[in-house]
């Protein structure tokens, strides 16, 4: 049940568990996200007040008007409306849908229209069934499923804006804590952005089916430091590591059909189908947040994607033990 | 009013073999019948889609769940949305449609009825076409069966690239031919409420569940035919070479959302507006009091008719559509909640200084009234289009649209069954198994639908086959899955009172709830030409003015 009480609890307590896995749309932790918030409360209490009141007139009317052995027998008035009436519940809804309106408006605006700012970080996301291809086209990066951008503070920001592709069909952004969904389109660029205001792990998923696994279009975005950011960065630029020790699961990879889908910088292998393994190691978990990145996972991965995720587009690669150990041993030295 | 309440004598029924019987059904132009047969063949997909629904929430009781496949998953929730949109909701609307509208406006039939059995059976093939794709959607690809396209097909799921085989062809076959079936039907209501109203019967008199049938009626032809245009698009884009929805060569994903759409957002008023009739109906006659503001309802449908026309892009918020556009759709959606706050109270207003009797239509119809103001405030809250950035596509819409369909339009035809039933086979519903069925249902509708706005709150997306454990929604699908099962338990209790009173019930005669309409002044059943004489009307409320010759409504109207 701590589901439902992270709904009550004020953003504050939720930001202690920098960890959590829990994504209410009601702890943002950046700038559109707390807007969005803000509206959202302010169309709530409205509704809420419509709601008391007209929720009170049925009741009451229930109650009062019910009929009993007394008058039973005999029919009430019979009233036909009032124009007096009818004029007033017009007219106020009028004026509250004229609030609300002004309200929404006002933050589509501040978020939609937003203007880039010199030191924001340009990612163009790319959506793929079933998986997640990130490009920083500025600092030459191609990574997949887990979005690293830098914390923003007030003095110094650095927003992250995203642009918004689809390989194939639909899919959208969506990670609740950061800012609202944005479809991924085909032939229909878009764009959204976000500020954070915190540092740590934001989940979220995507949100327009997709096929078959949709539910395993897993979105993690690690916000880091600025020190920790440059760091990755840095990290990503190099080319892939060149280990003589696994010389033989390199031979593997290469020269069978991974390389037709996957890319491993510096080598043979620029598929793009798939995601990006040249630091294939620097992520976390792997098949989109499917699974943690252990190597019994990325053994099973390897061997027989549909025991992770069933309907993949990832084939099972259908390689002897001993080539898929050192397939495996290989995929392990890319940091 | 020239004709009294005229009884006609219980006609001699003779002992007739059953090919006879069913030849009768099959051949039969009589409006009367051909309702029942709408109605009846949407009971049967409501338990088709309901049993959809219960495998969904089997698979969703638990995170990492294997009950079944994703492929099946998606199957289920493609064939859940179109199954209770297309062939439960409108066919069972058509059906009372069918049935009530000449009864109340004192016509012998329906305009065309060789139209109406055409539509009906166009309707009903389309049905049984969707359901064929289980056995002949792989074709000769052996990919699959059975669209798993989700019910709004977005482009590019339905080209043949990401669906091989013909379970896509079913679905665009099956709703092209069930839109004709629409259009027919339509146009015979159009035809009915405009050219055939008995004497005295003008447009301002007629009762309100024919005005918003008209409005209705109307909406169903300007709706469907862009969807049917779509289909079309469709299947030349996937047999012709042809390019609209095909991203890959140029074509437009959003140009399908905007087709889709126009026709899917009147929808839900295409729905929810013949349920608005039958709440005109029932709270008027169980509060014993004429409806409050008939010509404010009559002019707050009609708004709400064009406004509905103007909302669609609402559910595209996310689809990064400019400031502009996403504002305009804001405020045209919550231009919405005007003329339906007037209806909610106006219904309202019926009940103020009424002798509300607590029978079963009117039990239903006050837990219409209910969750339609938090349908309708949700809907407020999902006009809002940065809240809706959050919200949509998450569990928290699912629960809102389902707070629409099942807290209202289902509640609403369930008072209509309980009140027209007995019109239409001469005997009541039990009260004893009716209030059964009123109170598990809405127990079982409150712990689904409440509990589900939450993990949309909390970032569950819809249309997931499972979830991860550590995401805090395991709890709350669980009470979602168990009160979709009291539903189903209630729908039992429902059909066991469907047929259990069909024989032991209690004789209805003409006229059971003191009613005050031009139905409740024929026999129960009626005979297949409705009146022996064709009525006269003085008033909204014709057998009011029979039953009260001292003080008839013809005196304020």
């Amino acid at each position: 049940m701590f589901a439902l009480w992270s709904l009550l609890l004020p953003p504050q307590v939720l930001a202690e568990h920098s960890r959590s896995p829990i994504t209410s749309i009601f702890a943002p932790e950046s700038t559109p996200a707390k807007s969005i918030v803000n509206l959202s409360v302010f169309v709530l209490i409205i509704t809420g007040i419509i709601f008391a009141v007209v929720c009170t007139l049925l009741v009451y009317s229930i109650s009062k008007f019910r009929a009993n052995s007394a008058n039973a027998d005999r029919e009430p008035a019979q009233v036909y409306g009032s124009n007096q009436i009818e004029m007033a519940w017009t007219i106020i809804p009028v004026l509250i849908v004229v609030v609300l309106f002004l309200a929404t408006a006002r933050v589509i605006h501040a978020i939609q229209d937003a203007l880039e700012p010199a030191g924001a970080i340009e990612v163009t996301a790319i959506g793929h069934q079933y998986w997640w291809e990130f490009r920083y086209p500025k600092l030459g990066i191609v990574t997949a499923n887990e979005l690293h951008i830098p914390v923003t503070d007030r003095s110094h920001p650095t927003p992250t804006f995203l642009q918004l592709l689809s390989a194939d069909t639909d899919h959208s952004f969506w990670v609740p804590e950061l800012a609202g969904k944005t479809d991924l389109i085909p032939n229909h660029l878009n764009r959204m952005w976000m500020d954070p205001h915190r540092t740590g792990i934001f989940l979220g998923q995507c949100a327009q089916y997709c096929g078959t696994q949709h539910a395993k279009m897993l979105l993690r975005i690690s916000v880091d430091t600025p020190q920790d950011f440059e760091a990755w960065v840095r990290g990503q630029q190099q080319p892939a590591v060149q280990d003589p020790s696994v010389t033989t699961g390199r031979r593997v990879f290469e020269h069978t059909a991974c390389i037709n889908c996957h890319t491993v910088s510096g080598t043979p292998a620029d598929g793009r189908f798939g995601p990006d393994l040249t630091h294939l190691m620097s992520r976390t978990t792997i098949a989109a947040g499917a699974a943690e990145n252990t190597p019994e996972n990325l053994r099973l991965w390897i061997q027989a994607p549909g025991k992770i995720k069933p309907g993949s587009l990832m084939p099972a690669m259908k390689l002897s033990d001993a080539d898929l150990d050192t397939v495996v041993h290989y995929m392990r030295t890319l940091r | 009013m020239s004709s009294d309440a005229i009884t006609i004598p219980a006609l001699q029924v003779q002992e007739k073999p059953w090919v006879d019987t069913l030849h009768e059904w099959v051949t039969t132009v009589d409006h009367k019948r051909l309702g029942i047969l709408y109605i009846s063949y949407a009971l049967v997909f409501l338990v088709f889609g309901g049993v959809e629904a219960l495998i969904i929430r089997i698979q969703l009781m638990h995170s990492h769940n294997d009950f079944v496949s994703p492929q099946v998953f998606n199957r289920m929730f493609t064939m859940h949305g179109t199954t209770m949109i297309f062939f439960v909701a409108m066919p069972i609307l058509f059906g009372f449609a069918n049935y009530l509208v000449p009864l109340m406006i004192g016509a012998r039939d329906m305009a065309f009825p060789r139209l109406n059995a055409f539509s009906f059976w166009l309707s009903a093939f389309s049905g049984f076409l969707l359901y064929f794709s289980f056995l002949g959607g792989s074709g000769l690809y052996g990919a699959g069966n059975a669209p798993d396209v989700g019910w709004w097909s977005y482009a590019p799921l339905t080209a043949r690239a990401f669906s091989p085989g013909h379970s896509s062809d079913y679905w665009t076959l099956a709703l092209l031919a069930s839109g004709f079936g629409s259009i027919g039907t339509a146009i015979n209501i159009l035809a009915t409420i405009l050219c055939l109203r008995c004497p005295g019967m003008k447009l301002n008199r007629m009762p309100l569940l024919a005005w918003l049938n008209l409005v209705m009626a109307g909406m169903v032809l300007i709706a469907i035919t862009p969807l049917s245009a779509a289909q079309i698009m469709l299947l030349i884009d996937r047999y012709l070479g042809g390019h609209f929805f095909d991203a890959q060569a140029g074509g437009s994903a959003v140009l399908w959302m905007h087709f889709f759409w126009i026709f899917g957002h009147p929808e839900v008023y295409i729905l929810i507006i013949p349920c608005f009739a039958f709440m005109s109906e029932v709270v008027p006659v169980f509060s014993r009091k004429p409806i409050f503001g008939y010509p404010v309802m009559v002019a707050a449908t009609v708004s709400l008719g064009f406004v509905s026309l103007s909302v669609w892009a609402h559910h595209m918020f996310t689809v990064g559509m400019n400031s502009y556009a996403n504002s305009f759709f804001a405020i045209t959606s919550m231009v919405v909640g005007i003329p339906t706050g007037i209806k909610i109270f106006n219904w309202i207003g019926t009940m103020w200084g009424g002798r509300i009797q607590l029978k079963t239509p009117m039990l239903f119809s006050i837990g219409f009234l209910f969750q339609f103001l938090i349908a309708g405030l949700t809907g407020i809250m999902l006009a809002a289009a940065p809240f809706d950035w959050q919200l949509s596509l998450s569990y928290f819409v699912v629960a809102h649209f389902h707070y629409v369909i099942v807290g209202g339009i289902l509640f609403a035809l369930f008072a209509a069954f309980y009140y027209w039933y007995p019109k239409m086979t001469g005997r009541m519903l039990s009260e004893r198994l009716g209030k059964w069925h009123f109170w598990l249902f809405l127990i079982g509708f409150h712990m689904t639908f409440d509990v589900m706005h939450i993990p949309g709150l909390l970032g569950m997306p819809r249309r997931i086959y499972t979830y991860e454990p550590d995401r805090g929604w395991d709890t709350l699908n669980l009470i979602v899955s168990i009160g979709a099962f009291i539903q189903g338990v209630a729908i039992l209790v429902f059909v066991w009172n469907l047929i259990s009173s069909y024989f032991n019930g209690a004789n209805a005669g003409n006229d059971p709830w003191d009613a005050w309409t031009l139905e409740w002044s024929t026999s129960s059943p009626p005979p297949p030409y409705n009146f022996a004489t064709i009525p006269v009307v003085a008033s909204r409320r014709p057998l009011w003015d029979l039953k009260h010759p001292e003080d008839p409504d013809s005196l304020y109207e």
